[in-house]
């Protein structure tokens, strides 16, 4: 069988005397979609901001794709900024606020990666963007600032921003929890898109219903541990244990209530 | 006529206050003249004889003073906008060595008064440092580095006041630290940091004026000089104080438009 793309080994994290993240491992093959899903403060938004090392883990060893990296816990053996670098570079992440570079149009957003870190030369990486703007359905959009966008629009620029890199792996930290309701599905429907291409993604999300839908795997978090991990049709549909069924239950009380209005799958945070 | 007129509808306020305050800058400075003239035709008991004739003989003289301020001005704001960059975006440095140093400057030169700060480098430094310096360059050092400590503090904080998920974005792309501040947070800042840094600028043209104590010929030095050669201290005064003002009048005025044309383009 073949190695793993993504592989998580002892992860720690802590924020002083707060540990968030308690010996996380896990194996990521390559085209999954991993859905991450449990309370706030579990620690899942913290292990998807470990895996570009936007938090740098205490302990614990990350690989995506050809690059490793290792953390002993020493402050000294900290890795150069340049490796951070190399290594985000590799990873595309989405944001829960979109996080888009308000003094440059949405056509110079995707480019900015490409050309600045990459070296692209300006005509392909505006050539490549377009056509990425394309796929996310904006290509009209391409010479609006963001801050002529609505919001839908505007993570779908950053979905495009983020696929500029030609990243290992896309991750979406609740990507959709800031969107209006009737924008969440035009985001979603990109993400889904992706999925069948074959994109391998992490996905942190309060969407039960769309997790269940594209993941191929879900990982249920309490106290920086993972609770629970398996297709969504065991941990979803079946879950093995008392706190993921306390859990979901509640979501599925509010999306029962919610769908018997309308049939939009409503994000509750 | 109509499309002239409706492009210049949004600007016509900003232009219909300035078109004021200019007019009552002019009448203002109009009935300061009559009245001083009117002083020879039989004020009351304190009449001066008012003669800004006189000021003409001295033309050249006050224009040099001028140049010189503009030419002081213009060098402390460049050297002191570099030593603003520089120490500002060291006080955003993780390490104490670095910021601990960069404080303690920027709180001595906003702490003391930029006279006591000028006197001080003419007559202490040179002992203490074993340098001789002409008048010239320790009103340049000093004014430079007063100057730095303010722009330091604009720069750091607009630096500050940009979002961290735009630092997060940008290191998400694989940004190393100098190419997020150059591409992403700098640009950003800067447009935040324009009208107090304009602010600042036109503070140290009015500083550049303390530089007559150590007797580097700028404007009020010769004025001063002129004076005592005169003996028509308020002539001369009079005549600077206008000369300072129409200077900085369009420099404001000039400065506002830029903080209203910049500020539409934020959020």
């Amino acid at each position: 069988m073949a190695s793993p793309l993504i592989e998580i080994a002892n992860l720690k994290k802590a924020f002083g005397q707060n540990v968030v993240l308690k010996d996380i491992s896990l194996q990521i093959e390559r085209g999954q979609v991993v859905a991450m899903i449990g309370p706030s403060g579990s620690g899942k938004s913290t292990l998807l901001r470990c895996i570009n090392l936007l938090s740098i883990p205490n302990a614990g060893r990350i690989t995506v794709g050809e690059q490793t990296i290792e953390f002993d816990g020493a402050r000294t053996t900290l890795p150069s900024e340049r490796s951070l670098a190399r290594f985000r570079a590799s990873t595309g992440m989405v944001f829960q606020h979109f996080n888009l570079f308000p003094h440059m149009t949405a056509l110079r957003n995707v480019m900015e990666g490409p050309v600045t870190v990459l070296k692209t030369p300006k005509a392909q990486a505006e050539a490549e963007a377009r056509a990425l703007l394309a796929k996310v359905g904006l290509l009209d959009r391409a010479d609006y600032y963001p801050d002529k966008l609505s919001g839908g629009q505007k993570q779908r620029v950053a979905i495009a921003r983020a696929l500029a890199m030609k990243p290992t792996v896309m991750l979406f930290d609740e990507a959709t929890s800031a969107l209006d309701p009737e924008l969440v599905g035009e985001v979603l429907n990109v993400i889904k898109g992706l999925a069948r291409e074959g994109m391998t993604m992490i996905l942190v999300t309060h969407e039960i219903g769309f997790a269940r839908e594209v993941a191929d795997q879900v990982i249920f978090m309490r106290d920086g541990v993972v609770a629970e991990c398996g297709p969504p049709g065991v941990v979803i549909a079946n879950p093995q244990q008392e706190s993921t069924r306390a859990f979901l239950g509640r979501f599925k009380a509010s999306s029962e209530a919610a769908s018997s209005s309308n049939n939009v799958v409503t994000a509750v945070a | 006529m109509d499309s002239v007129e409706s492009s210049s509808e949004p600007k016509s306020r900003s232009q219909l206050g300035t078109a004021l305050l200019i007019v009552l800058a002019l009448a203002g400075a109009w009935a300061a003249l009559k009245h001083f003239s009117g002083g020879a035709l039989g004020g009351g008991a304190g009449s001066y004889d008012w003669d800004f004739g006189v000021l003409w003989k001295y033309r050249s003289l006050l224009v040099s003073g001028l140049l010189y301020t503009l030419l002081f001005t213009v060098i402390c704001v460049v050297l002191g906008l570099f030593v603003g960059l520089v120490t500002g975006l060291g006080r955003l440095s993780s390490n104490p060595l670095i910021t601990a140093p960069l404080r303690a400057y920027i709180e001595v030169f906003r702490c003391t008064p930029v006279l006591v700060q000028l006197v001080w480098f003419y007559y202490a430094l040179p002992v203490l440092t074993g340098l001789e310096m002409s008048a010239v360059v320790a009103a340049t050092l000093c004014l430079s580095l007063y100057g730095g400590a303010f722009y330091s503090e604009i720069v750091r904080g607009g630096i500050i006041s940009i979002d961290a998920g735009q630092t997060e974005a940008a290191k998400a792309l694989g940004m190393t630290r100098l190419q997020l501040l150059r591409r992403v947070i700098l640009p950003q800042a800067f447009k935040k940091m324009v009208p107090p840094l304009m602010n600042q600028s036109i503070m140290q043209l009015k500083n550049t004026s303390l530089l007559s104590v150590l007797a580097v010929p700028d404007l009020l030095y010769q004025g001063q000089v002129i004076a005592h050669d005169t003996y028509r201290p308020l002539e001369l005064y009079t005549f600077i104080a206008i000369a300072y003002f129409a200077v900085l009048l369009p420099i404001t005025i000039w400065a506002k438009r830029m903080e209203f044309g910049s500020g539409p383009k934020e959020v």
